[in-house]
């Protein structure tokens, strides 16, 4: 595939505040070419060759890990994948002692994931590299609401006008905060549904309609997005007990059937079938697209990928024009 | 050993005690004030006597600055307690009210021995220790208030801690109030607080960080002054930063408790949008608050509701601001930009000079008991000689301080120190050369 001209010219991707409507529609054409690519039996490319991606995970992680690898093997890059398991930063060694250790190693990219707001921030500062985040803390995970924007334009041809009601623990979700940035820049209407302990202070002032009710929440929604509800929040903590959160906040077809007639139902995984999602509706295979959001996943990461390695310096032998 | 006389011409003498704000002179003698006067030397320094040219700046009382963080003993490779005492003399700073957050903390007769000793052996300006109310500040029992003050306290906190057991605070307050022992409490309910690395708002669900709201602080500081009015104790509010709090002090005062309340310059100087993309030289204890609050506690500065301004000095190394927000440690330096960051809002109009000399000079001397924080004929010579409208753009890598975590580099302020002086010697002397 031949380079295609994008709108992107940040060196790193920390969040996507701060991102334009056209750079994010830019990396959304972008990777609607690398779906068709992963369809194909060759899904390899050297658009990365020569380069080298460190993957570094903080926090557990089984999908965004081994989507971010595949998008960068497919890309042609060298993969290296670092967790904490084991490691010296379990040891002691701080953050900042890891990056610059890792970036001693001459990597093109990192991509790091961190239970603390604002650490893969604190990284791109101290290393040479472009840097992705992939998740910190309760901040932001972009690839994450880039993969869902991706996913609802492929199914409803656009992000503009939707209603989109994103129900659950809305306040320490990064997933809620990088899709609300996202699709209130392209023109999305947005919704939160959860109990007044799961939502942040001062929510509404970010341009988006609060319910408590998630009949009223999902009432005419185009899309309804489920979050995941740890289970260290459950029991006495944030809600009473798994069972009461289910009766007023899981989804299922009766509440379900106050949205659209054709609605769709999302989720960034891992699911916790019972506590927020009724197992037949996640497994619904007209209404949930749970499955091709795994499936854009590994489309809009190449494309992250991608539009970084242009800004890189340097342009590996055979791409230097 | 008795210090040589030192004569000060030229000054603009400011008493904030007695309000006395005229040009004047003023005469050091074995340490103590001999003389002070308008008209003092205007037309000849006296002969054969070591004579200072205030060039007209304003010559002021020492300052008592009454929350300082010392780091020794334990963390010395943060702070000595001789190199916040350079510290201190650079910011005009002649008494520092150490809190009692060591390592082990100061809650022992023998840890104020130690304290006062090695203040004695390494200090160039006066320290006096408050120490813990409870063993190892760990809010259980009682320390031995009454032989603590016997060796040197000054007074009573848990320091950094809350003490936020109900009953063990009415105890101590009782306690205190049978010796008028000054009890203190960092005003924040812990529970409500617990996790938070910044004021709970707008900014703290942006950056995904979990916030303090501004009712831990009131919660603690209504309790606290609920519990004084019960006992009939003097308690003090250590640092606060909402204007709620301004406004519980207030009515407070007007119910005839005997209270008062500190606040630290950065509390009334930026608001939690300087924390901007996780700024961890500005995660603070209480946390940085809004606008809303700034004018708050201006306008309590500015009728005596709040009567003290403390730096809050807490030195912190690389190591532990180099973190993510929620593991970065708490606090800035502070004593080198007291001066000059309380005195923006009077340039700016907001307060005036007298009023916030007040608030750092005979108000703590007062609260704590000591003969300090006055121009006064037979006062100890502690002095601070300031220009107070030299611009200049502070620079934390010339901080004496071992520490260097402040927020405020680069930033423009007016007004600065020139000259120190402890018991009638001069510890700091920053002048322009008269070349």
């Amino acid at each position: 595939m031949s380079a295609a001209p994008i709108v992107f010219s940040h060196r790193h991707l920390l969040g996507i505040e701060g991102l334009s409507g056209g750079e994010i529609a830019s990396i959304l054409d972008l990777a609607d070419r690398y779906v068709r690519q992963n369809r194909q039996i060759d899904k390899k490319q050297n658009t990365l060759r020569g380069r080298t991606l460190v993957l570094l995970f903080f926090e557990n992680s089984t999908r965004t890990r081994a989507s971010f690898e595949l998008a960068g093997k497919r890309l042609g890059a060298d993969c290296v994948v670092m967790t904490t398991e084991g490691s010296s930063i379990k040891k002691g060694e701080t953050l900042i002692d890891t990056a610059m250790t890792l970036n001693a190693m001459h990597p093109d990219v990192l991509v790091v994931r961190h239970q603390d707001s604002g650490a893969v921030n604190l990284l791109s500062q101290k290393v040479n590299c472009s840097v992705i985040n992939a998740g910190d803390g309760s901040h932001e995970h972009p690839t994450q609401a880039l993969l869902d924007a991706l996913t609802i334009r492929r199914r409803k041809g656009r992000l503009e006008g939707l209603t989109v009601a994103i129900c659950g623990d809305i306040l320490h979700s990064r997933v809620a905060r990088s899709n609300i940035h996202l699709l209130r820049t392209m023109g999305a209407k947005v919704r939160v549904v959860a109990p007044v302990t799961l939502l942040p202070g001062h929510i509404d002032k970010w341009g988006v309609e609060v319910h408590h009710d998630m009949k009223r929440g999902l009432a005419d929604a185009d899309i309804v997005m489920m979050l995941r509800l740890q289970l260290e929040r459950m029991n006495g903590a944030f809600v009473p007990s798994l069972r009461e959160y289910f009766h007023f906040y899981g989804l299922d077809y009766a509440k379900l059937g106050v949205a659209k007639p054709d609605a769709l139902i999302m989720h960034p995984g891992p699911m916790n079938r019972g506590v927020e999602i009724d197992p037949e509706v996640a497994d619904d295979i007209d209404r949930s697209l749970i499955r091709e959001q795994v499936e854009m996943g590994v489309a809009v990461r190449m494309a992250c990928l991608d539009a970084l390695a242009r800004h890189l310096p340097n342009l590996p032998a055979g791409m230097a024009k | 050993m008795i210090d040589r006389p030192i004569a000060f011409r030229n000054a603009r003498l400011i008493d904030p005690a007695s309000g006395l704000d005229k040009p004047g002179g003023l005469l050091t003698v074995d340490g103590r004030i001999a003389e002070l006067g308008p008209g003092l030397f205007a037309y000849a320094a006296p002969p054969g006597v070591e004579t200072v040219d205030c060039k007209g700046w304003v010559l002021a009382p020492g300052l008592v600055d009454m929350r300082v963080f010392l780091r020794e003993p334990g963390q010395e490779h943060k702070e000595t307690i001789k190199t916040a005492s350079l510290s201190a003399a650079a910011g005009g700073v002649t008494t520092m009210i150490a809190m009692p957050n060591t390592k082990p903390p100061i809650d022992d007769v023998s840890l104020v021995d130690f304290m006062e000793r090695r203040a004695r052996d390494t200090a160039s300006v006066r320290i006096h220790p408050m120490a813990a109310i409870t063993k190892g500040t760990q809010g259980k029992e009682l320390t031995e208030m009454g032989l603590l003050t016997e060796a040197g306290a000054v007074g009573f906190t848990d320091g950094e801690v809350a003490l936020a057991d109900a009953r063990l605070m009415r105890r101590a307050m009782s306690y205190a109030r049978t010796f008028d022992f000054l009890i203190s409490n960092h005003v924040e309910e812990p529970a409500l607080a617990a996790g938070g690395a910044m004021n709970s708002g707008a900014v703290s669900t942006r950056l995904g960080l979990s916030g303090i709201p501004a009712a831990a602080e009131v919660i603690m500081l209504e309790r606290d002054l609920r519990l004084a009015e019960l006992t009939g104790c003097r308690y003090h509010a250590a640092s606060i930063s909402t204007a709620e709090s301004v406004a519980v002090l207030r009515r407070g005062r007007e119910r005839g408790l005997k209270i008062s309340a500190a606040v630290a310059p950065y509390h009334f100087t930026l608001t939690e949008d300087a924390i901007g993309e996780y700024r961890t030289f500005c995660k603070v204890s209480p946390p940085l608050r809004t606008q809303v609050d700034i004018d708050a506690i201006l306008a309590g500065l500015a009728d005596g509701t709040i009567e003290i301004i403390a730096s809050c000095h807490a030195p912190q190394d690389q190591e532990g601001k180099r973190q993510t927000f929620a593991q970065a440690r708490i606090g800035m330096v502070g004593l080198e930009t007291l001066l000059a960051l309380t005195l923006a809002p009077v340039h700016d109009g907001k307060l005036d000079l007298v009023t916030v000399l007040r608030a750092m000079t005979c108000n703590p001397a007062r609260l704590l008991g000591l003969d300090r924080g006055r121009l006064r004929k037979g006062a100890p010579a502690d002095l601070c000689l300031f220009d107070p409208g030299l611009a200049w753009r502070i620079d934390p890598e010339r901080f004496r301080s071992k520490s260097k975590n402040s927020p405020f580099e680069d930033h423009p302020v007016k007004g600065k120190v020139m000259l120190t002086v402890v018991g009638g010697k001069i510890v700091y002397d920053e002048r322009p050369n008269e070349a």
